[in-house]
């Protein structure tokens, strides 16, 4: 299946890879082949093990169980040094460098030139400039990494993981954070590097990207591995739904858009009636491109797009978490500014994160507290509720939204992740919102709780709320839905309402594939 | 060029002001020869065993930890060594040695507790701080005079300066640590290290740097410095248990003033010896104008301590600013 001829043995062979992490699966049965002078994409969604195969390759994880060899030879690395000394070089995602020191110093830490333990400044300085000069870059050498772009930052981590006479080559999603010219400077710079006969595994959430630069692609789903395929030969439809785990023709395409019950999405209100919210040619660099989306009352716009899309960073600008560098939003017709959370409460606006953990519960707090919380920020300090009414309130919401907990005083950090979600929810309902912003309200809860959710949502656009729905399981989306925002890239790539939203279409549009006439 | 100016900038300021605290104070006092060469000799003298702690304390922070057990470290060696050889007559050598084995194991167990507990490193030499105390009053709460005659000899050698004699050993005691710490801090591995590990700890460990070690390594040369400031007391001033009480702080404060950032990964030796001179100017300035008193060392030392701290903020700000 590979572009090289089968007969090289390959640069690295991964054989039956397994992780197992408490209480999950985090890699099974993974096979990944890199050859020299190839660029290998790592694909999945969330959840898929390309971190942890990654960090397994890297040596900051053993694996459990698997096989894995480098140039034939069966290496088990066993930390990130270790891994290096084999001539496995890894680029993070965050720039993994030492802000305060010089642009020399981070090239050559660790391995200084020098004798007796004293450095040679004037070789080390000699040493970083010639790293940069093989990969064309021109930056002062003795310049604080900190004070400098983070593109160039990046290309100094790739100098100095080069400099260690790397074989391999991680670049774990380093195109996040730069822009379409950076991007390009490094794309020349691993086709260099592919000519020079390292293997680079590339690890990205950008679909143009892999079609510009790598030649082969190995997807990962839930831990497992689907397949590897010569991306010339994968069309963006099929490694779409190869990485959200199916295979999708033509057929199923429409049987899955049977199975939507169409009484649960809504039907889209008159198009007459004034919107909720407009947004008007929002957008933030290096978050998403401007876009326009109306919110309407009594609906549910689902965002769908893959991980990386920009599905997240539109929701943290609506909420005024991120401020937009363009377009507006109004309001109920009004144009207001939404220039932080704390306004965006107040004009009637919620936000269920999609990192509960980090962004949301308030781990020892009582169940109570944590209900109350946005509630009482939303008063003010001085206008405290009673604890009659914070009781009312609480078992309201435990009865409404059937949230397991022993007594409204346990903490939450006792409760199961699906009741942990409701409890959030609640916390956002007793504001009474206009708008709710659910951003992967699902994720991570059994399937009983995420049918809790679903009807949860259902209740709230008939109770006339506006809901924008963000989910990475599509079938959810198209399910749960009044109309689609598809995002692709960071931009909106298209609308859907009523009989487009089906699952196919919507693979289409993900994948920036033109749909065919049925 | 420019950017070797801007990382420089901290000692540059730390250099003028010191500078100019100097000139107004040679001014000043100019009828009682301040800026004389054993004035000068003596404002060194009188702090090295500050000045000693200070060197291992900056090494600390370079990694972006700190050190509160300094003070009580170089107490508890200042009475063991005072005890052991007045009260118990052994070989002072022995003694030395033995109380510079002790300092160096001490910090090397706070080092590991720090990092092999993931401890605070506040929290690990406060406690340390409590416990080295505690151990001082433990051998002694007399204070003990030396007769041992190795120390007497060493005590009383004499230098002569512009026409003054002085007692020049603790501030060759002094020199050669920072000697040794410049060294060790701008031309080794373990001293860019420490750097790297005070600029991002993940990042430096992701680097296939060797963290532990160099963190243990760190706190044991801290210890290392404490016991040797310690042992230098004893000779000036014999034994006390009661002896550096606020010294950490006067370290830490010696390191800030010297332009080193308090959190890590950005800073210079050079800079804690402007700092020691700083203090050591006020300290003098204040002894010779003879109607101040003491406190105003500490509210000027306060003052430069909070200019300091808001300088490196506005600096770090600036750079940042330069970013997209």
């Amino acid at each position: 299946m590979a572009a090289v001829e089968p007969s090289t043995p390959p640069l690295l062979a991964m054989r039956g890879v397994g992780k197992k992490f408490p209480g999950v699966i985090a890699l099974s049965g993974v096979d990944f082949t890199v050859r020299a002078g190839q660029i290998h994409a790592l694909l999945g969604e969330n959840g898929a093990g390309k971190s942890t195969l990654i960090k397994v390759l890297t040596g900051v994880y053993a694996p459990d169980e698997g096989d894995i060899r480098l140039a034939s030879q069966p290496i088990r690395p066993a930390s990130p040094r270790d891994a290096e000394r084999l001539g496995i070089s890894t680029v993070y995602q965050e720039v993994n460098l030492i802000p305060t020191l010089s642009v020399a110093e981070n090239i050559g830490l660790g391995r200084q030139p020098g004798k007796f333990g004293f450095l040679n400044w004037s070789a080390l300085r000699r040493h970083a400039r010639i790293a940069l000069a093989r990969l064309e870059i021109e930056v002062d050498v003795d310049a604080e990494l900190g004070s400098l772009p983070l593109a160039i930052q990046q290309m100094v981590a790739i100098a100095r993981a080069l400099d260690l006479q790397a074989k391999l080559l991680v670049l774990d999603e380093p195109t996040a954070s730069l822009d379409e010219k950076e991007v390009d400077e490094l794309f020349k710079i691993m086709r260099q590097l592919r000519v020079a006969g390292l293997g680079i595994i590339f690890v990205t959430h950008f679909l143009d990207q892999v079609y510009e630069v790598t030649d082969c692609i190995t997807v990962l789903h839930n831990g497992e591995f689907v397949g590897e395929y010569p991306t010339a030969g994968l069309g963006r439809l099929q490694l779409v739904s190869k990485m959200l785990g199916r295979e999708v023709s033509d057929e199923e395409g429409h049987a899955a858009e049977g199975g939507r019950s169409a009484a649960v999405g809504g039907r889209p209100s008159s198009e007459t009636t004034v919107p909720l919210l407009e947004a008007c040619q929002l957008g933030r660099r290096g978050a998403v491109h401007p876009l326009d989306l109306t919110l309407r009352s009594g609906e549910v716009t689902g965002l769908a797009g893959l991980l990386g899309s920009g599905r997240t960073e539109t929701a943290r600008l609506l909420f005024g978490i991120d401020r937009a560098d363009t377009g507006e939003i109004k309001l109920r017709g009004q144009p207001m500014k939404i220039s932080s959370p704390r306004a965006a409460v107040q004009k009637g606006l919620a936000f269920c994160s999609e990192d509960r953990k980090t962004e949301g519960i308030l781990p020892n707090l009582s169940v109570r507290e944590n209900i109350i919380f946005a509630l009482q920020a939303k008063r003010g300090a001085w206008n405290t509720l009673s604890r009659a009414e914070q009781g009312r309130l609480c078992t309201h919401y435990i009865q409404a939204l059937r949230i397991k907990t022993g007594s409204p005083e346990t903490p939450i950090k006792n409760l199961s992740g699906g009741n942990q979600q409701k409890v959030l929810l609640a916390r956002w309902l007793a504001t009474q919102p206009a708008l709710i912003i659910l951003d992967e309200p699902t994720r991570g809860i059994d399937v009983g709780a995420k049918a809790e959710i679903e009807q949860l949502i259902a209740k709230l656009r008939a109770d006339g709320v506006a809901v924008l729905f963000i989910s990475s399981e599509i079938e959810e989306v198209v399910r749960n839905s009044t109309r689609i925002a598809v995002l692709r890239d960071r931009r909106k790539v298209a609308e859907l309402s009523g009989g487009e939203m089906e699952l196919h279409r919507l693979l289409h549009e993900m994948a920036g594939v033109a749909k065919t006439h049925e | 060029m420019n950017s070797l100016f801007r990382q420089r900038l901290p000692q540059l300021v730390t250099a003028g002001i010191f500078l100019l605290l100097f000139a107004a104070a040679g001014w000043r006092y100019h009828e009682v020869n301040f800026a004389s060469a054993p004035n000068v000799a003596n404002l060194f003298i009188g702090n090295a065993c500050l000045g000693i702690i200070a060197v291992g304390m900056t090494l600390v922070i370079f990694s972006g930890g700190i050190d509160l057990s300094v003070g009580a470290v170089a107490a508890f060696t200042n009475i063991f060594a005072a005890v052991l050889i007045e009260k118990h007559g052994m070989n002072p050598l022995l003694v030395i040695l033995a109380s510079l084995a002790i300092g160096t194991a001490f910090g090397a167990a706070m080092g590991a507790l720090i990092h092999y507990f993931k401890q605070p490193a506040f929290l690990v030499t406060l406690a340390g701080m409590f416990f080295a105390r505690g151990c001082a009053y433990w051998m002694s709460t007399d204070s003990i005079d030396i007769h041992n005659e190795l120390f007497l000899k060493l005590s009383r050698d004499t230098a002569k300066i512009g026409g003054d004699t002085i007692h020049p050993l603790p501030a060759y005691v002094f020199l050669v640590v920072l000697a040794f710490g410049y060294v060790l801090a701008q031309h080794t591995r373990f001293g860019r290290n420490l750097l790297a590990i005070g600029g991002n700890e993940q990042s430096a460990l992701l680097m296939g740097l060797p963290v532990g070690v160099t963190k243990i390594a760190v706190y044991a040369l801290c210890g290392a410095g404490a016991a040797l400031a310690g042992l230098v007391s004893t000779l000036v001033s014999g034994g006390d248990s009661t002896y550096g009480i606020g010294l950490e702080l006067d370290a830490i404060a010696t390191v800030v003033i010297g332009g080193t950032l308090l959190t890590g990964g950005r800073g210079h030796m050079l800079g804690t010896l402007l700092g020691f001179l700083i203090i050591g100017t006020i300290q003098s300035a204040i002894t010779f104008d003879g109607s101040l008193s003491s406190w105003w060392t500490r509210i000027i030392t306060g003052a430069l301590l909070l200019g300091f701290i808001l300088f490196q903020r506005l600096l770090l700000r600036a750079t940042q600013k330069r970013l997209p």
